[in-house]
């Protein structure tokens, strides 16, 4: 189903017209809101002169029409999962399902305001409480905030937590694990919680180095942050020495939850002897990724964890008795009431939270849709996903080792998890192309690449990750459109490495657009 | 197979053999026996689309959205009206399925709406320079001063009273880790205590936190309050709330280095907390040490006009430990609300829409006043929000007034006892475009009422049942 791929410039006249933003369309005195009118007695000098604006914003001044046909053609110069394949390695770029779209804009979810009273929000309530401990279960660790916004947010709350972990037992700790295949938002995470960053090698195998690990760990040390499988799309089988050796010092072992899609059903962080886990429920539970967020990173923590998550927190109680005060907890089910549902703040004098991390419960929409999700696959459908995207990624992997292993070798080992890391070094020594011009060339062939370039420790890195969500043909499509840039490239490199060619603009220059930022529209 | 996979035996046959292995289940081969799950999760099993719809449904019907009452709660997120075009241009494919534009030859459209974003949003705060937007509005005050921390390198903040609770919250947790601590500046008449902020304020103030209007609803004195900090070298960092930016001076020029705060109001839905976004604006010099996304304007290889996402350089996939900070997502989507909402507003809109507010929320000011056991808690001038006291006790009375006129189909607003011991007795009023005169008039008569009928049971001493 490869789109032939194309040398010719942009398609469309859309394409190939100038881009013109917004601010520069519309008219003087054109516009789209029509303000209610006033209904009040007109009163004048309500706000001083000198707290008054001068000058009011120079917002656009366009018609209802016009606004909407930028902004659609604007949409048509972007490449989504909807239109093609997106195999963007540790983002698992799934299907969307558009359940979750209708069910979290019904008016009882999308219009509830965060501070409605727990009394008359106990549908939103029942749902978290309900997601929490889902979210407990794929886990394999008893408590849940669902507080943090991304899986950053989730790290941070993650090293915080431990920093008040080790605190309330009276240590000072200073230092943070991280491997050298990490995310860039562990070691970020570290400095901005005080810490500092110290790298573990890789053995041979793509794996911790467990000497290097044991020369590292001490009780200077606080925390290990680690992904399984790591971002080489390989299960790290040393994982319960590891866990040894970080307990022994009394340093917890956090879960990076980018990859948990490899694992459902098979394995919990939990079982491995994770403290802290985070969810990214934007990739394992298909939160759109909206071009860029929003996204949700909720934390999964042991009972030692637990005195210090994030307030607030959702529980369930017994029920309010008739005369509005909460029955006694020994009332509550047992008289047939149905549960309550509520917000704990824990901010009560002995409380060891360790506060908010956000304004309100957290990004209730997307537990919505995740919550739909959950509901839609069960436990069954949970593990099919873990064994379709293991499958898939394999199924690649082993099409291109067999017809381009030579140029793009697979950077450890034989097979892999749910995504798998290949170096494009042979392909750029022999050929003459970059992995970055063989993702260009890729454009041209109408599917969105790999992640390039990450992880670090493999030189020329293309990150492939298909999720369970594509079919055979997609992946059979993906693999042809890779040999046939290769074998184009055997005859004549020039044409990738000036890729791509049918898109709405060709390669940016994108120094200079560091070095002269420009970045935002002169009025 | 369940949900959205589509191996059939025949693909599964022809996919194992290709691997070279004769089950799914040899390639999780790598699974140590010792952390094995060894059982099904235990989950519900999955539902067909339709049952999925009702159990969401019947979630969505225990909840009393603002669709269901009359409300005037407000206190950080607000009822305004999201136009038809905001949800139509979010919901396409081609802005909702995309990752963050990586590839930009293939993500013009959405990295020209971040530049588009940028700049509305440097409009509307008076400066230079917007990242493409963060998680929400208390997160970025926590960001902001961590910046204001990377820049100065000084070890105290300064926070108002006035700021919302949240965000003042949010940067205590956040504030533990890089190292920073934190001091508050009470209110006087319910604006920031300036002689207080000047007594507080010494060399090693990093930064001060002030938002606009405070959380009282009271609009600041921005420009004496900054004047006060930059004597001695501290950065302002303002929080404000942009839909009142139409009438109140932009904290830019008032002289704030930065200007940040929650976005909802523009074009994005409650969803009970989010997901919405928080916008990020600073002086020029702060530009390389923003944290977040941002777009730039280039020119591709045939020289036509494009953007990118640029000084990557700040950031976590680049500069690892050394990054600005750890943020990765931005909320590109509902910044697009954003930016869509402030076209749709458009120049004279902002303005039009500021002003109705004022009018309207001076009337419900003014009415609610009036009534018997109602008077203001402040006279400071308001735009959208405003706060008074109930005489009916402390907190558990205007909690009981709050639940009387929920039975009457009204949401009266926020107990600011929640948040502030000294008010005990307040509450506090949101009028957004959506609440009319007569709904101003009805919050007054169920409101009037509930005080009075409060008032009656504390005088006769009974227990009250709500």
């Amino acid at each position: 189903m490869s789109i032939e791929a194309t040398t010719q410039a942009g398609s469309t006249p859309q394409q190939r017209e100038r881009a013109t933003t917004i601010f520069e369309k519309g008219a003087p005195g054109r516009r789209a809101f029509r303000a209610p009118a006033l209904d009040v007695p007109p009163v004048e000098g309500l706000i001083p002169d000198a707290l008054r604006r001068a000058q009011p914003p120079r917002l656009p001044e366009a018609s209802e029409p016009e606004i909407v046909r930028h902004y659609v053609n604007l949409s048509k110069r972007n490449f989504d999962l909807d239109s093609g394949f997106y195999p963007l390695g540790s983002c698992t770029m799934k299907h969307n399902p558009r359940l979750h779209e209708r069910v979290a804009a019904l008016p009882g979810h999308a219009r509830l305001h965060p501070l409605q009273s727990p009394r008359r929000a106990q549908g939103a309530l029942e749902l978290m409480f309900n997601l929490q401990e889902a979210l407990a279960e794929i886990a394999g660790l008893p408590h849940v905030s669902l507080q943090p916004s991304a899986g950053s947010h989730g790290e941070l709350a993650g090293v915080l937590l431990t920093r008040a972990y080790h605190a309330d037992r009276g240590e000072e700790r200073t230092k943070v694990l991280t491997p050298d295949s990490a995310h860039g938002t562990n070691p970020a995470t570290v400095t901005m919680a005080g810490y500092e960053v110290v790298k573990v090698a890789l053995d041979a195998a793509g794996g911790v180095d467990l000497g290097d690990l044991r020369a590292k760990t001490d009780e200077s040390v606080a925390c290990l942050m680690l992904t399984n499988p790591s971002t080489l799309g390989i299960f790290d089988q040393n994982i319960e020495e590891m866990a040894s050796i970080v307990h022994d010092v009394g340093a917890t072992l956090y879960y990076d939850g980018a990859n948990l899609n490899a694992i459902m059903g098979y394995s919990r962080p939990g079982d491995m002897g994770f403290d802290i886990v985070h969810f990214n429920l934007h990739k394992t539970f298909t939160q759109p990724h909206g071009g860029g967020g929003p996204g949700a990173g909720p934390i999964a923590v042991s009972d030692r964890i637990e005195p210090f998550l994030p307030r607030p927190q959702v529980v369930r109680r017994p029920p309010w008795a008739p005369n509005g005060e909460r029955a006694s907890a020994n009332g509550g089910e047992a008289n047939g009431g149905p549960p309550v549902y509520d917000l704990d703040e824990r901010d009560g004098p002995d409380s060891k939270s360790i506060g908010k991390l956000r304004g309100f419960q957290g990004n209730y929409g997307v537990f919505v849709r995740t919550y739909a999700y959950i509901r839609s696959l069960g436990a069954e459908g949970l593990k099919d996903v873990s064994e379709v995207a293991v499958l898939n990624a394999n199924y690649v992997l082993a099409r291109l080792r067999a017809e381009v292993g030579d140029r793009l070798p697979l950077a450890f080992g034989e097979r892999c998890m749910h995504e798998f890391v290949l170096s494009g070094a042979p392909m750029k020594k022999e050929l003459g192309i970059r992995t970055l011009d063989l993702a260009k060339r890729l454009l041209d062939h109408g599917m969105h690449p790999p992640t390039v370039y990450f992880p670090l420790v493999v030189d020329e890195a293309l990150l492939v990750e298909p999720t369970e969500t594509e079919t055979r043909e997609t992946l059979d499509a993906f693999v042809d459109a890779i040999v046939a840039i290769i074998a184009e490239a055997e005859d004549d490199p020039e044409i990738a490495r000036n890729a791509p060619y049918g898109t709405p603009v060709r390669r940016l220059d994108e120094a200079g657009a560091a070095k002269r930022p420009r970045v935002r529209q002169a009025l | 197979m369940a949900g959205y996979t589509s191996v059939t035996p025949e693909d599964l046959e022809h996919m194992l053999a290709v691997i070279g292995v004769g089950s799914i289940e040899e390639l999780f081969d790598a699974i140590p026996e010792g952390v094995r799950l060894g059982r099904p999760i235990d989950l519900p099993p999955g539902e067909p689309e339709q049952a999925v719809y009702a159990e969401l449904r019947r979630l969505a019907a225990r909840n009393v959205s603002a669709e269901d009452e009359i409300t005037f709660l407000g206190a950080g997120m607000y009822d305004h009206y999201v136009p038809s075009i905001v949800d139509m241009l979010m919901s396409r494919s081609e802005f909702l399925t995309p990752y963050t534009p990586y590839q930009p030859e293939v993500s013009q459209g959405g990295l020209q709406v971040m530049f588009e974003y940028q700049t509305a949003i440097s409009e509307l705060t008076g400066l230079p320079v917007s990242n493409a937007s963060v998680y929400e509005g208390p997160s970025a005050v926590g960001a902001a001063a961590y910046m204001a921390k990377l820049a100065n390198k000084r070890p105290r903040v300064l926070v108002s009273r006035g700021v919302h609770p949240h965000s003042r919250e949010t940067l205590a947790t956040l504030a533990v880790g890089y190292g920073t601590t934190m001091g508050e500046i009470g209110l006087d008449d319910s604006v920031t205590d300036l002689a207080a902020l000047r007594e507080a304020l010494s060399d090693d103030v990093s930064a001060i936190v002030i938002q606009q209007p405070n959380f009282l609803g009271a609009v600041e004195d921005v420009a004496a309050l900054t004047e006060a900090a930059h004597e001695v070298g501290a950065l302002v960092i303002c929080a404000a709330d942009p839909l009142t930016l139409g009438v109140l001076e932009a904290p830019g020029n008032q002289g704030v280095d930065v200007c940040v705060g929650e976005g909802q109001s523009l074009g994005n839905r409650l969803d009970y907390g989010g997901p919405s976004f928080g916008f990020f604006a600073a002086t020029e010099k702060h530009l390389r040490s923003m944290p977040g996304r941002i777009a730039g304007e280039t020119t591709d290889a045939d020289g036509r006009r494009g953007f990118v996402l640029t000084l990557q350089t700040r950031e976590q996939h680049i500069r690892r430990e050394k990054a600005t900070s750890n943020i990765c997502t931005s909320q590109a989507l509902n910044a697009l609300g954003g930016v869509v909402y402030l076209s749709w507003l458009g120049r004279q809109g902002i303005v039009d829409i500021g002003e109705l507010m004022l009018q309207r929320t001076h009337y419900a000011r003014e009415t609610l006043a009036g009534l018997d056991g109602v008077s203001r808690l402040h006279d400071q001038p308001v735009v959208r929000e405003f706060a008074c006291r109930l005489d009916v006790g402390a907190l558990d009375g205007v909690e009981r007034v709050l639940e009387r006129c929920a039975a009457a189909g009204v949401n009266a607003g926020y107990a600011l006892g929640r948040s502030y011991e000294e008010h005990g007795d307040g509450l506090l009023v949101a009028i957004t475009e959506q609440r009319s005169r007569e709904d101003i008039d009805r919050l007054a008569a169920v409101l009037g009422a509930a005080v009075a009928a409060e008032q009656s049971v504390a005088r006769s001493g009974a227990g009250v049942s709500s």
